[in-house]
């Protein structure tokens, strides 16, 4: 969802450029722009209107400090009210009760019995011991697919024979549990639709008889606009303290999470990223604040990038690089023009999911081992720059007094710019290799 | 709603031959206890009412003048029910047209030029009947996780058994933990035979040996359950695709249909998914599960649109007869009910 409101954003603030005050025309079309991103990635329209809404009060009572850059400001703003929305930390599971009771619940096909089984695997990996109560009496076969799993993950499932009601089969869980020393009971239940009366009665007089300290609402990450109904009538019944999020390994957009936080204020606990066992993943909202917040700062990286650089230099540059022939003559000349454009740590951190490496990568240029790189490079010949392959032991000597470094340094940085070069290869092949990695690497991390 | 009732069907023909043949991997153990049973409210909120397009009545007032305004409560509304924001700015733009060209002004002009353009769009995607080829047919069931494969399959052999046909059920879903033992009981409780491998077996032999089986012991039809898989997994697609040409290269002219179970509350990705599916085996028609709830389906109306596949079946319950023939002009009510 954030991929498709970025690309928006981005036309917006390229499209807004050079104004320097931002006509109402303006901001009715980018407005308009972001209201479809949204609505797209399937946020609840309500949710949308407000959020639009907001948007544009806070640009309009902004104008003070146009002058800046319009387009930017824009961005920052839609980027404000996100990080607003999506709250600042990630949920920890409170489960200090002895046995904790975590309530799986949502609408069929969600996902719930999966995520039963994700979430014992997880839990035992922080050193819990967690029961599986395969509390699901209506689906063919779902007590079932939970023993099943069970099997797989190793983990204690509780079953009563078929035919007894979903209420005993928790009571006796629990006391199952609490018997044979367990420190957490992960409940399943039954899908059910929220408006079904007599099916969310029984949830509530079961999560009444087994008092959960977390009650999650599964809900499945391609969720329409009806997730906020959804989520309101479960919320008003029980107390819902987290979101999981599931299917999100599909291309689903995800505006549901969005959407429900917006109205619920429930945080957004764990991710299903995989069919697999393991593939539940806590979820970071800051981090996921820091992405977007990054998302803006590539704007004025792009900029920054556009006055420093010389065009023809980097076009000639990042074509040698697609077909391979990147060297460290190119190399050398990019060093140059990252110097220009101000402290790298500052550059890296507007690189989305380059973030962590900004530390590092500033440190290497405050120990001075940037300049050692530059050295070492400016101590070679242009033959050899274009062809490092043939610096073998006596030029790497000679490299080395000429730097003032030692032949091992010079030996690393040759090393890693092959590694360097494979990289480039593997992205222009198209397999994006992690961000960064080719830098990181020459920078000793 | 938009479903029709279903009507009273007359008893299962007692020369259907219940046994199975050993010669075939087909299981139906015997259950001693019942399943317990959800109460009713499923059959509760089949008969709530519509309201018959009322607050498309309420937005498009008879008598006033349409103007802006309506229209764009219209918009809202439609894009409330999830048939998308493109879809939605599309479908108002030519009922304005329509009704400019016809001479309208008033609500009821706006209202009339609305539903028209509506119904042609859904009608524009083929015929909505569901009909068996000659024998065996073989119907293929397809869709992402937790959509209702398993739950229509086991609706629609309710129905076709109902209607006197003889056939097979195919537990190609082997992936799922316990998915070939839910479509067992399903099997048990209906009374059809269904052919099964284990867990982790290919699920095209499981297809290859249910169509021989429906070959040999001439059945009306055949339904091949298959396992949820997401659209942007090539690797599962393509198993997919094969589980078909297994089909196709036993049984020429076969899958006589191919079935997207779409989840009515899925949003926008319901498109996506109907265009991956479309394009890697070939999808015939479209039922959309889960519909008795508040979720509108509109996306399917964006499928029918875009894709041109007619929307055949709605899911509106639990129940083994809630699977509804579609009826297209009373969905569209049902995007404007309450």
């Amino acid at each position: 969802m954030f991929e498709s409101l970025s690309d928006r954003l981005q036309t917006i603030a390229q499209r807004l450029r050079g104004t320097a005050r931002i006509t109402e025309a303006d901001l009715d079309a980018a407005l308009r722009e972001i209201r479809l991103a949204l609505l797209e990635a399937d946020v609840n329209f309500r949710v949308v209107k407000d959020f639009v809404a907001h948007v544009r009060e806070r640009a309009i009572g902004s104008e003070v400090l146009t002058g800046v850059n319009p387009g930017h400001q824009i961005v920052k703003i839609v980027h404000d009210e996100l990080v607003e929305i999506l709250g600042g930390q990630r949920h920890h599971l409170g489960l200090d009760a002895r046995p904790a009771v975590i309530m799986m619940v949502g609408l069929q096909g969600s996902g719930k019995t999966t995520t039963t089984a994700k979430l014992a695997v997880r839990l035992r990996r922080e050193g819990r011991r967690p029961m599986l109560v395969a509390a699901d009496v209506y689906r063919p076969a779902a007590v079932d697919q939970l023993v099943q799993l069970g099997d797989q993950i190793g983990a204690e499932v509780h079953t009563r024979p078929v035919g007894t009601p979903a209420l005993e089969v928790a009571r006796s869980g629990l006391d199952a549990a609490r018997a044979r020393g367990h420190d957490v009971m992960i409940l399943d239940t039954a899908g059910r639709l929220h408006v079904d009366d007599a099916m969310m009665d029984e949830l509530v007089r079961i999560s009444g008889s087994v008092t959960p300290s977390e009650t999650l609402l599964v809900v499945d990450a391609m969720t329409g606009q009806e997730a906020v109904r959804v989520a309101e009538a479960f919320h008003a019944r029980l107390p819902l303290t987290g979101l999981v999020l599931t299917k999100m390994d599909g291309d689903a957009r995800g505006g549901a999470a969005l959407s429900i936080r917006a109205a619920t204020g429930l945080p957004v606990a764990f991710l299903g990223t995989s069919e697999r066992t393991d593939g539940l993943e806590p979820f970071h909202p800051d981090r996921l604040a820091q992405r977007i917040l990054g998302m803006g700062d590539i704007l004025s990286l792009v900029e920054r990038v556009q006055e420093n650089v010389d065009q023809e230099e980097a076009e000639a540059a990042a074509k040698r690089m697609m077909e391979n022939r990147f060297t460290l003559e190119d190399f050398r000349s990019q060093l140059n023009q990252i110097k220009k454009m101000g402290p790298i740590g500052q550059l890296l951190q507007m690189v989305p999911g380059a973030g962590d490496m900004a530390g590092a990568a500033q440190a290497a240029v405050d120990s001075g081992q940037m300049k050692r790189i530059e050295a070492i490079i400016d101590s070679m010949t242009p033959e050899e720059r274009r062809r490092p392959d043939i610096i073998k032991a006596s030029r790497r000597r000679r490299i080395a007094l000429g730097s003032g470094t030692s032949t091992a340094e010079v030996n690393r940085l040759l090393k890693q710019f092959v590694e360097m070069q494979k990289m480039m290869k593997m992205f222009s092949s198209g397999k994006m290799p992690r961000m960064g990695g080719g830098l990181g690497a020459l920078l000793g991390r | 709603m938009f479903w029709r009732r279903r009507e009273p069907e007359p008893p299962p023909p007692s020369d259907e031959p219940a046994d199975t043949p050993s010669d075939e991997p087909v299981v139906v153990p015997p259950t001693t206890v019942a399943r317990p049973r959800r109460e009713a409210a499923g059959m509760g909120l089949r008969a709530r009412p519509s309201g018959l397009g009322s607050r498309l009545r309420s937005i498009l007032g008879a008598g006033t003048p349409a103007t802006d305004a309506t229209w764009d409560e219209v918009e809202e509304t439609l894009i409330a029910g999830d048939v998308g924001a493109a879809t939605t700015l599309e479908v108002v733009d030519a009922a304005r047209q329509r009704m400019e060209r016809e001479g309208g002004r008033t609500g009821e002009d706006a209202r009339r030029a609305l539903a028209t353009e509506l119904r042609d769009r859904l009608a524009a995607s083929g015929s909505g009947v569901f009909e068996l080829g000659p024998a065996p047919s073989v119907i293929l069931v397809v869709g992402v996780n937790g959509t209702g494969k398993t739950t229509t399959i086991a609706k629609l052999a309710h129905r076709l058994k109902g209607q006197g046909r003889s056939l097979a059920l195919a537990a190609g879903d082997t992936f799922r933990a316990a998915a070939v033992e839910q479509l067992r009981i399903w099997g048990e409780e209906i009374g059809v035979p269904v052919v099964a491998q284990r867990t982790g077996a290919d699920p095209g032999a499981v297809a290859f040996d249910a169509v021989a089986a429906a070959e040999s012991r001439n059945l009306d039809a055949v339904l091949v359950d298959t396992a949820g898989r997401l659209q942007n997994k090539q690797q599962l697609m393509d198993e997919l695709a094969k589980i078909r040409r297994v089909i196709e290269r036993r049984l020429p002219g076969q899958p006589r249909h191919v079935l997207l179970v779409l989840d009515a509350t899925t949003g926008q990705n319901g498109l996506v998914q109907a265009e991956a599916f479309s394009r890697e085996v070939g999808i015939t028609g479209i039922v959309l599960t889960k519909l008795d709830g508040t979720a509108k389906g509109g996306v399917a109306l964006a499928v029918a649109d875009r894709l041109g596949v007619p929307i055949l079946f709605a899911g509106v319950g639990e129940e083994l007869d809630a699977l509804a023939p579609f009826e297209p002009e009373a969905f569209v009510e049902w995007l404007f009910a309450e």
